[in-house]
């Protein structure tokens, strides 16, 4: 298994305990504006992150002399996924509770982050989706 | 990797664009508030990212990878499959673009549309998870 590979799942694995235990705080009414970083650590952190990594390593070779791709086009991937994830964990609630300009940009930064990390995923992977 | 794989795959790299999109202009809305009707952009963000990629993803993969049959076609029934992606893929876009033409009825033959795809997917491949040696 590729180290990007394993770096993605097991970053995954750390959000999947992560919203879990989010998702107890919720039930005991901490803060309803947690919501929304509940469901994207799991669907985001947790899930699509798993995918990358697993789509990363096994899906179909690229070339010869690029097997899964551009490499660093996927550790591009990984850095704006979880900048942004993190921004968007920590930016969402506060901006939720006190609004201010300091975190409508750091929502704002999370918002394009996240999209280029789904851009360059499919942007790498594209052409390794083929026919035998 | 089967042509109806590249299908199901590509298409929900498609939906994995359009799901980040709408879900960036509604987290950025939220930062710094431009366009009230941004809210009516969700239920298209939440379809395509869990039917239009996760599920779709998962059933293209699905199709791909599991154990084959020895006699007859080697994944079964085809075009009960290509019967599922092209279902599936008409309830998700009639899904999404309901808030956008307030036609209730759309949400409702969307999500048939979508089980039945489901179901069909279910019915052609049920034989194929199995222990290899079988």
């Amino acid at each position: 298994m590729p180290l990007l590979t394993r770096t993605f799942i097991k970053t995954a694995l750390v959000y999947f305990m992560l919203a879990l235990l989010l998702g107890i705080l919720l039930s005991l009414h901490v803060s309803n504006s947690l919501f929304p970083v509940y469901i994207h650590l799991l669907v985001f952190g947790w899930l699509t992150q798993l995918i990358f990594g697993v789509v990363y390593w096994m899906f179909p070779k690229y070339s010869n002399q690029l097997p899964r791709g551009r490499e660093a086009l996927s550790w591009f991937t990984y850095g704006t996924l979880n900048i942004g994830l993190i921004l968007r964990a920590i930016a969402e609630p506060l901006q939720a509770s006190q609004a201010s300009n300091l975190f409508g940009v750091l929502l704002v930064l999370s918002a394009i982050l996240q999209w280029l990390s789904g851009v360059a995923f499919v942007a790498n992977t594209w052409q390794r989706v083929k026919e035998k | 990797m089967p042509r109806l794989s590249v299908w199901f795959i590509r298409c929900s790299f498609i939906y994995l664009f359009l799901g980040f999109t709408l879900g960036g202009i509604i987290l950025a809305n939220k930062g710094y508030p431009f366009a009230p009707w941004v809210w009516s952009l969700l239920p298209a963000h939440m379809e395509f990212l869990l039917l239009g990629w996760m599920v779709q993803l998962t059933m293209g993969v699905a199709f791909w990878i599991l154990p084959r049959f020895r006699s007859g076609p080697p994944r079964g029934n085809i075009d009960l499959v290509w019967s599922a992606f092209v279902i599936l893929n008409t309830g998700i876009v009639m899904v999404a673009v309901q808030p956008f033409i307030s036609m209730t009825w759309l949400t409702q033959t969307g999500r048939i549309l979508e089980t039945i795809s489901v179901l069909l997917f279910v019915f052609a491949l049920w034989q194929r998870v199995k222990a290899i040696e079988v």
